[in-house]
């Protein structure tokens, strides 16, 4: 077989093993979202989304959990994303390669692939044992901890994406460093930063480990921070192992709307992204 | 020193200025025995030169060879990099940049420096040109107003975006983009406007409109031009400086550079011999 053929061949060859495996791959995935859609859409009721899991048997729904994850997703966004911009700016535009910011940076990218469970176990040991209780507080300190590496990263990469010369141009023009990062480079990261905090949100809503061991879970409607808090993944934990089949449709439906739900934070950032590539 | 557009010969338009003429001007920027170092590579050896108030100084030779370097000196923009390092003298109206009291934004709003490729901020149009002043002034909303109008119809492109100031300036084109940051840059009323090879990334007919535009400005501010268009060099400037290796070979009046350069390397260069 001359050169070329045997190149050919191979070409071919790879295409095929390329492509196959990218057919087994998206048929997990289809598996996953076509038996979630199969056993958790017939569960979903009006009751789903407006009664608490303590209503009688029949009716009970899953709005407490629903609740509560919002508002522990919400609070830890809202604590860890300005910290985890924050940060990133320093690495990016300030820190450079100065040892401080290498040590920074190398912390960022452990507690980045950290399991989460041991940031559940952390949390257990700084909020919950020495206030002898599951809290709120400790399930938005833990999420926060889930959702500040990846919104440090994701804003230092976005800056470092901005040409040089835009940041030159408006030194050039005598602006203080603080003005360039906020005027020029946060407005022109701020799509790419913005999806980092969406992602760091999704992967947030899903974590149950973190919140086992810190806000754990509740049967009633509860907003006090400061007491045991139920949310969607802890629920569908405990849920899924019951021997009532209505519990166990309760946490298909459960999972099923956390997966809409990021889903639906994945398609927007989408559209983040895309409406600021258009002039 | 005011010069009236009427005063300008024909010649010096081409950019075929008489050393009569400059022999009279006052020197802007003093560059005295400056060596900048990149870490441990030395890239310019020893510069001295003399920027002549009001006229274009244009800086030529081959890729590498420093010009670019200098114009980051002059406006401080090396600061920005650690392990970047300036040994010397560059005198702006004889007060030392470089020395230890004097603050870079300060300079760099007194030096204005326009980049290779347009660098339009993501804003508006409006907010790009007003970025630069509201940095330094605080203008009534009517004075901000006439600023824009100003220097927007200096850079030549006040028609083309008078009604579409707030839409964003990453939709103009790019020989637009470049004279909106030409605007940007005047917007500040600097006294110095470097232009670091401003219509390499251009086509011809933007190319021509910022060499027009170039010779305009000069009446206000002085400029310094690093160009590898040696035509674009004969044509606009009034000076000129061969750069080769790190090493001002010569500078002097551009008509005398091209028509008559004192060394062989030189002439080399402008002839296409090499570079």
């Amino acid at each position: 077989m001359s050169r070329y053929k045997r190149r050919l061949f191979t070409d071919n060859l790879m295409q095929v093993v390329a492509t196959g495996l990218a057919v087994i791959a998206l048929a997990l995935l289809a598996w996953i979202l076509v038996t979630l859609f199969a056993k958790g859409f017939h569960s979903l009721s009006v009751n789903t989304f407006t009664q608490p899991m303590d209503a009688p048997a029949g009716s009970s729904g899953l709005a407490n959990a629903i609740v509560g994850s919002l508002i522990m997703v919400a609070l830890a966004t809202v604590v860890a994303a300005p910290i985890g911009v924050m940060a990133g700016t320093y690495l990016s535009e300030i820190g450079g390669n100065t040892k401080l910011a290498n040590s920074i940076r190398f912390i960022n990218d452990v507690l980045l692939s950290a399991p989460s469970i041991l940031i559940g176990l952390f949390v257990y040991n700084i909020a919950v044992k020495p206030f002898h209780g599951f809290s709120g507080i400790a399930g938005v300190m833990a999420l926060g901890i889930v959702i500040l590496p990846v919104v440090v990263r994701a804003t230092e990469d976005m800056l470092r994406l901005v040409p040089g010369s835009l940041r030159e141009a408006a030194f050039a023009l005598g602006a203080p460093q603080w003005k360039v990062i906020t005027d020029v480079m946060w407005r022109a990261a701020r799509a790419g930063i913005v999806t980092g905090m969406l992602l760091a949100l999704a992967r947030a809503a899903g974590e149950t480990a973190p919140l086992i061991f810190s806000s754990s879970g509740a049967q009633a409607w509860t907003f006090n921070l400061t007491k045991q808090m139920s949310n969607l993944p802890v629920t569908i934990y405990q849920y899924a192992q019951e021997p009532a089949q209505d519990k166990v449709d309760l946490a298909w439906a459960g999972a099923l709307i956390i997966t809409l739900g990021v889903l639906l934070l994945n398609i927007s950032s989408r559209a983040v992204l895309a409406g600021t590539g258009r002039k | 020193m005011n010069i009236n557009p009427s005063d300008i010969s024909p010649a010096m338009r081409t950019g075929i200025g008489d050393k009569a003429s400059l022999a009279d001007t006052a020197t802007k920027i003093q560059v005295e025995n400056l060596n900048f170092y990149y870490g441990d590579n030395h890239a310019l050896h020893d510069i001295n030169m003399a920027v002549p108030a009001q006229r274009v100084t244009a800086m030529i030779g081959p890729s590498g060879c420093g010009k670019s370097t200098l114009l980051r000196v002059i406006n401080r923009m090396y600061d920005l990099y650690p392990g970047q390092r300036a040994v010397g003298r560059v005198l702006l109206d004889n007060e030392d940049l470089l020395g230890k009291g004097v603050r870079a934004t300060t300079v760099r709003s007194r030096i204005g420096m326009v980049f290779q490729k347009p660098t339009p901020f993501p804003m508006s149009i409006w907010d790009n040109i007003a970025y630069g002043i509201k940095l330094h002034e605080s203008l009534s909303k009517a004075d901000l107003e006439a600023r824009i109008e100003w220097c927007l119809t200096k850079s030549a492109i006040w028609g083309e975006v008078k009604d579409r100031l707030h839409k964003s300036a990453l939709g103009l084109s790019g020989g637009q983009q470049q004279r909106l940051c030409i605007a940007r840059t005047i917007a500040v009323k600097p006294e110095v406007i470097l232009l670091d090879e401003p219509t390499s990334a251009l086509d011809p007919i933007s190319t021509a409109r910022i060499e027009e535009l170039i010779d305009e400005l000069k009446s206000e501010f002085t400029i310094v031009i690093v160009t590898h268009n040696m035509q674009q060099a004969a044509r606009c400037s009034d000076v000129t400086g061969f750069f080769l290796l790190g090493k001002l070979i010569e500078f002097e009046p551009t008509n005398e550079i091209f028509l008559s350069p004192k060394h062989q390397k030189t002439q080399d260069y402008i002839t296409g011999r090499f570079g």
